[in-house]
């Protein structure tokens, strides 16, 4: 089963997490991963970050990535949950949550669903620091970590 | 054709969406590109270096030589910074 959210809203972490593990008799493993805001960044402090995104793309993406972990790894469900708006330092941005009836498909599960949302899901972070305003710009990283699954 | 603009481009462009009449010598991203860089200083800003744009047709991500059309919704931004 796939859940794709996304909202301005705070989410529980620890509620999503139990939805997934009652799944059903099958489910053996429940692998989540948060992404907090940062309190810094360039060596400033970091006052909010501003999320954009492409409402209706982002959806698409984000439930097209979730069907491709469901189908390559067998997973029982996917749930992402992926804030917009301004955020603050310590506020928790994206959740993804991986079930599957053994840990290593929910872990591979979950670290692709990341790996891909990061490079693919049309979303662009805007921070305010006391310098002024700085669009972010994609790092290489995050295109290698998603290369990677192409490998495997 | 409906035109959506996100994150720097948005500001340079100056709207977040447009519709447009394009010309119909532009049948491809690529085109589309060269003909929306003429049409303003800040059109002009935002696409100044191809190579930093992304672009999708209808909620797609799409290549530079993917074909466009009148019926299309074509989004242009920077690469993603989700996550």
């Amino acid at each position: 089963m796939i859940r794709v959210s996304v909202q301005a809203e705070d989410f529980d972490t620890g509620a999503e997490v139990a939805r997934l593990a009652s799944g059903g008799d099958s489910v053996g493993a429940v692998v989540s991963f948060s992404g907090v805001v940062r309190g810094e960044s360039g060596g400033e402090k970091l006052l909010a970050l501003q999320l954009e995104h492409y409402p209706g793309m982002t959806e698409r993406e984000l439930s097209r990535i979730a069907a491709e972990a469901t189908a390559r790894w067998q997973l029982s469900a996917v749930t992402i949950i992926h804030r917009v708006g301004v955020l603050r330092p310590k506020d928790q941005i994206v959740l993804v949550v991986t079930a599957s009836a053994h840990r290593q498909a929910a872990f591979d599960g979950c670290a692709f669903v990341m790996d891909y949302l990061k490079t693919q899901a049309p979303f662009w972070k805007k921070e305010t620091r006391s310098s002024g305003e700085y669009w972010i710009e994609a790092r290489s990283s995050d295109d290698e970590a998603a290369a990677r699954w192409d490998a495997v | 054709m409906r035109l959506l603009y996100f994150a720097w481009l948005r500001q340079h462009v100056g709207v977040s969406e447009e519709t447009v009449d394009c010309p119909a010598s532009v049948e491809t991203v690529t085109q589309l590109v060269q003909w929306l860089a003429g049409r303003g200083p800040g059109y002009a800003r935002a696409f100044e270096h191809p190579a930093r744009v992304r672009c999708a047709v209808n909620q797609t991500h799409a290549r530079p030589d993917a074909r466009v059309t009148d019926a299309d919704e074509v989004a242009f931004f920077p690469p993603v910074t989700g996550g």
